[in-house]
């Protein structure tokens, strides 16, 4: 095992599952062997605003927030939100994000716009892009509510963890209904 | 046996391994979790209290009869619960006593930013300070030992990346052999009258002097050394910051934040050649070694303000930043009411009769924000409704009408309550709404006095707040419905025109309470696209769920409301003139 730690950050909006998607990571790196911390803000009303999780693991780690500009992979809900968390990214990171949109407030109310060209911005910054229409795979694995789950497929798949660890995880993470349709979303993901 | 715990999670094991057997709380971000998960052990007896000043009351009452016991706050919290914390350090415990305080700095859910370890000092008792989840757990079964070693309250202090971050545990076997609580008479010691105080205060000071010799030699502070060029002293998650960006730097690693061993930071003083203090907020540690004569170098390279980060930390050392990718400016995304929240109706109806709003602690904060823009002043828990019968005094008639406070349930019953007796008994001429959603919504929907549930889901009774406010001697006490706009326009404008003080309590739950149903399931509302006169009148409701389109041949845009995310309030509809809201098919 080297000394190095792996910086992830999952970023969305309040509401989207990203506290789950960040423990089945976690987890994940737990049963593989490693040392992991993650850390997130929550509070202030239980919907809307902008949110980021951070998962570190390695052999060692120190730190639970992943220190500025040293992300290596971005984990992204949204498009604007993952547009928005690109500084916090080292050179070369790789971002894999949901293709949805959700209007803030000032949008909704037609004051500012929402850009629509940020795919083709994120892709100019960072050349390890995946856009994932999470929506659609999940509608394929039985239900579009896993779109989390076939994200988090995608991102396994830049990972170096053993693929029982992850399925270990989600068995203990999932509820058990769930499961079936959540275990065919992420390897819908894993196979992007 | 390991498991990924948050420091919340890891603090309520820690209570459970200690044999803790009373447990009680008022929910606060970050802090909240801890009760939530004692409650999971059986043999705890947890509950919420309905303040700060309750939950430690509670505890005492259980230490005293002897059972280890634990009260959890959120920072802001312990300025409640202050009173009977100072002169519970007089009396000293009878099983041990926590006081678990959630510090948030950042303010990442908070009306300020301070530091409890301030409070260590000023009650005199000792504050612990881990770093992660394993100390976490390990510090709290320690503190009850410390406790009830030195007959003193123990105080831990975590902040929001300790208790909201999550890392590795390896759980230990509950302790055995712990003593049955019983009743013990001894009024010299418990009852602080000035004699008896009188006695107790120099043990107070005693105590707080062998504690200091004590944590010199005690394991929880700790030496790393490594290069002898630097060397930091730190506690809490500022140690692990500091041996993520200085890793070669000699540490003093201080678990015991509150009194501090001066003999150790003396010695580690001598050993290295410059000498720092890395700490979050106020410069706590580094007065006291300054004023123990020792140079040391701290807030003069970080903020007081804020959180400390990594990249922090690094600009004070002048290390290298990490270069960052720049972004181009985007559209903010501020936290927002939930759609179908019970709230905003009525800050759309206080918004249109230009009412001078004294606001509280709570979701319903957020009606501060645009488009609803209803709200005026927030301070802390309890304070809007003694704003508003202070404000009114100063006031001539017609301003005096203007004036309403907004405070949710959870809150009034918090220190509300007190604030309407006050005004009752004063006569203060203003308005009060109070915002009944059943439950306890900004922090996670936790239950409370007025719910008619406990933390461990049992039924019970429920506070008849309309009765209450009745017995408390307001005269005027009214129930209007919250997604009925004419009916809570119509409420607020007789409240507000009566010279007298009255109480409007809207009576819809939150809409993530899945308990009582409020909305027909699966009804959605919809925009006839035909009838959209894109007006922009619903939009001032300001609900997620409704977008505005422009549209690309220069006309108008139109309204369009997201299925996904309607919650079927009927609050948008009621604005719509032109009958272009209704019922999805
Ligand atoms: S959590 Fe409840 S009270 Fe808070 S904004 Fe959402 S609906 Fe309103
Ligand atoms: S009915 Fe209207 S205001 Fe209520 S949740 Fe749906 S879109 Fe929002």
């Amino acid at each position: 095992m080297s000394d190095t730690v792996t910086n992830i950050l999952l970023v969305g909006v309040g509401g989207q599952g990203i506290l789950l998607a960040s423990e089945i990571l976690s987890e994940a790196f737990m049963q593989a062997g490693f040392d992991v911390k993650k850390s997130e803000i929550h509070g202030m009303s239980q919907r809307g605003g902008s949110v980021v999780s951070h998962v570190r693991y390695g052999k060692e780690v120190h730190s639970p927030i992943v220190p500025e500009g040293e992300g290596d992979i971005l984990f992204g809900f949204e498009i604007m939100e993952t547009y928005r968390s690109l500084p916090l990214l080292k050179n070369g990171a790789s971002v894999v994000a949901n293709d949805l949109c959700i209007q803030p407030p000032s949008v909704l109310l037609g004051q500012e716009t929402y850009p629509t060209d940020l795919p083709e911005k994120i892709a100019a910054l960072f050349p390890k892009f995946l856009l994932v229409d999470g929506q659609g795979l999940a509608a394929e694995a039985g239900n579009v509510r896993a779109a989390n789950t076939v994200l988090l497929g995608a991102v396994s798949k830049r990972l170096d963890i053993a693929d029982e660890c992850w399925i270990k995880a989600l068995e203990k993470m999932v509820p058990r209904k769930a499961l079936e349709v959540n275990l065919k979303a992420f390897q819908l993901g894993r196979s992007l | 046996m390991k498991e990924i715990l948050s420091g919340n999670e890891a603090i309520a094991r820690g209570a459970f391994e200690a044999g803790v057997k009373v447990a009680s709380a008022y929910p606060g971000t970050p802090s909240t979790e801890i009760l939530e998960t004692i409650v999971n052990y059986r043999e705890i007896d947890a509950s919420w209290a309905p303040n700060e000043k309750v939950a430690v009351e509670v505890a005492i009452g259980a230490s005293f009869g002897g059972a280890r016991s634990i009260a959890c706050m959120k920072h802001v919290g312990v300025n409640v619960a202050a009173d009977p914390l100072f002169t519970l350090s007089y009396t000293g415990v009878g099983g041990g006593f926590l006081l678990v305080v959630a510090d948030d700095p950042e303010m990442h859910s908070s009306q300020n930013e301070q530091d409890s370890r301030n409070y260590a000092k000023f009650a005199k008792m000792p504050m612990l300070e881990p770093a992660d989840s394993q100390e976490c757990k390990d510090f709290t079964r320690f503190a009850f030992e410390l406790s009830e070693q030195f007959d003193t309250p123990v105080m831990l202090r975590s902040c929001t990346r300790i208790s909201h971050g999550k890392s590795v545990v390896a759980l230990g076997d509950p302790v055995t052999g712990l003593p049955a609580p019983k009743l013990v008479k001894n009024p010299s010691k418990l009852v602080m009258l000035p004699g008896n105080a009188k006695v107790r205060h120099p043990l107070v000071e005693e105590r707080i002097v062998k504690l200091a010799e004590y944590g010199a030699t005690a394991a929880i502070n700790r030496v790393e050394m490594r290069d002898a060029e630097i060397g930091v002293i730190t506690a809490g998650v500022s140690y692990q910051y500091v041996r993520e960006v200085l890793p070669n730097a000699s540490v003093l690693k201080l678990g015991m934040v509150y009194p501090l061993p001066m003999t150790l930071i003396r010695e580690f003083a001598a050993k290295v050649k410059t000498l720092y203090v890395i700490e979050e907020l106020d410069p706590f540690i580094e007065e006291q070694v300054k004023a123990a004569g020792i140079t040391v170098i701290g807030k003069d390279i970080i903020s007081r303000c804020g959180e400390l980060t990594p990249g922090r930390l690094r600009k004070a050392f002048g290390l290298p930043d990490a270069a960052q990718t720049a972004v181009e400016k985007l559209p903010g995304r501020p936290p927002n009411m939930c759609p179908g929240c019970p709230h905003r109706g009525v800050f759309y109806s206080l918004n249109q009769l230009k009412a001078y709003v004294t606001g509280d602690i709570g979701c319903y904060t957020l009606g501060f924000m645009p488009p609803l823009n209803a709200m005026d002043t927030c301070i802390c828990m309890g304070a809007s409704i003694s704003n508003a019968s202070g404000i009114v005094r100063a006031l001539d008639p017609e301003e005096q009408k203007k004036v309403v406070a907004v405070i949710g349930d959870s809150t009034f019953l918090h220190t509300g309550i007190n604030s309407l007796m006050e005004m009752a008994y004063n006569q203060a001429p203003a308005t009060v709404v109070i915002l009944d959603n059943r439950i306890t919504a900004m922090t996670g929907r936790q239950d409370n006095p007025a719910s008619g549930w406990t933390l461990s889901d049992s039924q019970t009774n429920a506070v008849d707040l309309v009765q209450l406010c009745k017995a408390i001697g307001i005269k005027h006490v009214r129930v209007a419905d919250p997604l009925n706009l004419e009916q809570t326009l119509e409420a607020l404008r007789e409240e507000m025109n009566r010279p007298e003080p009255s109480v409007i309590i809207t009576n819809r739950p939150c809409v993530l309470v899945k308990r009582e149903g409020v909305f027909q399931k699966g009804l959605v509302l919809s925009v006839d696209q035909d009838h959209c006169t894109g007006c922009k009148a619903c939009l001032k409701i300001g609900c997620p769920a409704i977008e505005w389109q422009p549209s690309s041949d220069g006309k108008k845009g139109k309204a369009f409301i997201d299925p996904m995310l309607c919650n079927g309030c009927d609050v948008c509809r009621q604005l719509c003139k032109f009958n272009a809201i209704g019922s999805a098919k």
